[in-house]
């Protein structure tokens, strides 16, 4: 009881030297954890994200979290010069570079059935000589829905079957649109498309605006778009009530086996003002467009056998001469793309089958 | 206690110092990347990759400084298990300064992405086409960053504990900058 003063003094010293300790530890700890998202239970993640897609389209391993149904395509492009003043990318030179590519519908389920109004996709992976690389997933609809990655999540909930009617709820819908105006622009403009008989005669585009940089060091921005040199034709009733629940992948097969598609890779050229960081925003009309040169598409073959199944279609997977712009939903798509490549790498060895087997693209796109 | 005389030569602590705030960008980049979806996320990629490779060559050139270099001995009144956790915690740095670098440049390659160090410069890959592959690295490069950051704590928490309760100079003998070296003697 009688400790002499100077000892308690120099224990209590020393204890608060040990607290100091743990708290400066603590403070690390917690620093990391909370920019880890782990002390944000609200922030919007990549694993977020990810759980908001099993939940809208169910768990399917080893397929892409979104665009699960697909088909794997091979070609070229040829460029035609025409851009070389605008970007150095090698691709833009005259001269062939192979394209790994890949058509597919948009949505969590890898068997759902072909519908016309969802929406088409073409991704495609270019591979000039040199050892640039230039990734681009593109989309048959002329803006796209959300201008954030913080919108597409909420709409991706909204559009979530309630698990008692199987049926997305319309007032959780009708909540989002009255927070989203833009969306709601810009779904009137997704659904004012014409929409075509099929893949081969559908206009794809890039949505996100990019950068185009010349040898110069001159940044312009610009949009592009995949426009087909196959004859538009508009989707018909026999289509809808086809009871191929492939009808638009087996359109595809057929009619690649019988002669190359080809389309266009024309590019808009932005000027000051025009918007480049809102997806939901067209450009206007009136903007210089260059035709850059040629995807050609000449084979075809299953997801489950074909080039394009281990492809991250990363948008950001770009050449010099090609360069991000300020949309938001640029980082938001490559953080998520790879994320679900990951997952889905990891589960390759327990895939399903794709819906379009070896067998249908090998039976000429007949079931 | 006896007295703990040296301190580490200048090259070594500026290579410590320099690596300390590298990794910790590291680490906090990374785990932050993980989990963004935010406009950030492309930025932070891209200080990522030649930060990372950065560190490899340090983790190099810091390897051959500590043969030239030996680092000083530890004070002769430590505990035995403390200096084995001083030992283990040294090698496991060591290995996680260099393993962490070769898992991402091989995860990318892997997978494949270009591994785009700035604008054209690019690293060649070193590992083929495989997702298996990159699956499994992709997620030893997670489970090393934390185990990273865990043996980062506990180095640091020995440091603090050198510097303010043992107050033995082992502290002093990395973190002190001044011309003189006074060895502390306790």
């Amino acid at each position: 009881m009688n400790e002499p003063p100077d000892l308690i003094d120099k224990a209590a010293r020393a204890l608060a030297r040990f607290a100091l300790i743990g708290a400066v530890l603590l403070a690390a700890a917690g620093a990391f954890a909370y920019v880890g998202g782990w002390l944000s239970p609200s922030r919007l993640t990549q694993d977020r994200m990810i759980a908001a897609f099993r939940s809208a389209g169910g768990e399917h391993p080893g397929f892409r979290r979104n665009h699960a149904k697909g088909l794997c395509v091979t070609g070229w492009f040829e460029g035609n010069g025409n851009a070389v003043g605008l970007s150095k990318a090698a691709v833009f030179a005259t001269g062939r570079s192979p394209v790994v590519g890949r058509f597919a519908l948009a949505g969590g389920m890898p068997s759902q059935r072909d519908a016309p109004a969802t929406v088409r996709s073409m991704a495609l992976r270019i591979l000039p000589p040199g050892g640039e690389e230039w990734r681009t997933g593109m989309n048959n609809i002329p803006v796209f829905a959300v201008n954030t990655a913080q919108g597409f999540y909420e709409l991706l909930v909204a559009s979530t079957p309630d698990p008692a009617s199987g049926k997305p709820n319309p007032a959780a819908m009708k909540e989002f649109l009255a927070r989203h105006p833009e969306t709601v622009r810009a779904m009137a403009l997704i659904r004012a498309r014409p929409i075509s008989s099929g893949f081969a005669d559908s206009t794809y585009n890039s949505l996100d605006a990019f950068r185009f940089v010349n040898a110069a060091g001159v940044s312009v921005p610009v949009r592009w778009a995949a426009v087909p040199l196959q004859q538009f034709a508009p989707e018909t009733e026999a289509q809808h009530t086809d009871p191929d629940k492939n009808y638009l992948f087996d359109d595809l097969i057929a009619r690649i086996q019988r002669q190359p598609l080809q389309w266009r890779l024309v590019v808009t050229i932005g000027q000051p003002g025009d918007p480049t960081d809102d997806a939901t925003l067209p450009w206007p009309d009136e903007r210089r467009h260059i035709d850059a040169g040629s995807v050609s598409i000449d084979r075809v073959s299953s997801e489950d056998q074909g080039a394009c199944t281990d492809v991250n279609y990363d948008p950001l997977v770009l050449p010099p001469g090609i360069e991000p712009s300020d949309d938001p939903l640029l980082s938001a798509r490559s953080a998520v793309y790879a994320r679900s490549f990951t997952l889905r790498a990891g589960e390759k060895q327990s895939k399903p089958p794709s819906a379009v087997t070896t067998s249908e693209v090998q039976a000429g796109g007949t079931r | 206690m006896s007295l703990h005389q040296a301190r580490f030569p200048a090259v070594s602590r500026w290579l410590h110092w320099l690596m300390a705030v590298m990794v910790l960008t590291m680490l906090f980049l990374g785990v932050g990347m993980a989990a963004s979806v935010s406009e950030c996320y492309r930025f932070l990629v891209a200080i990522h990759r030649p930060l990372g490779v950065a560190v490899l060559v340090l983790a190099a050139i810091r390897l051959v400084n500590r043969l030239i270099n030996p680092p000083p001995a530890l004070p002769d009144g430590l505990p035995p298990w403390q200096r084995v956790a001083a030992k283990a915690s040294h090698v496991l740095l060591y290995a996680l300064m260099f393993l962490m670098p070769l898992l991402g440049w091989g995860m990318l390659s892997a997978a494949p992405y270009p591994v785009v160090i700035y604008g054209s410069l690019r690293l060649p890959a070193i590992l083929p086409q495989d997702p298996t592959l990159y699956a499994w690295l992709r997620q030893l490069h997670t489970d090393f960053a934390y185990l990273f950051f865990a043996v980062f704590l506990v180095h640091f928490g020995a440091a603090l504990m050198h510097g303010l309760i043992r107050r033995d100079g082992v502290f002093q003998s990395m973190a002190s900058w001044g011309g003189r070296f006074t060895p502390k003697s306790s």
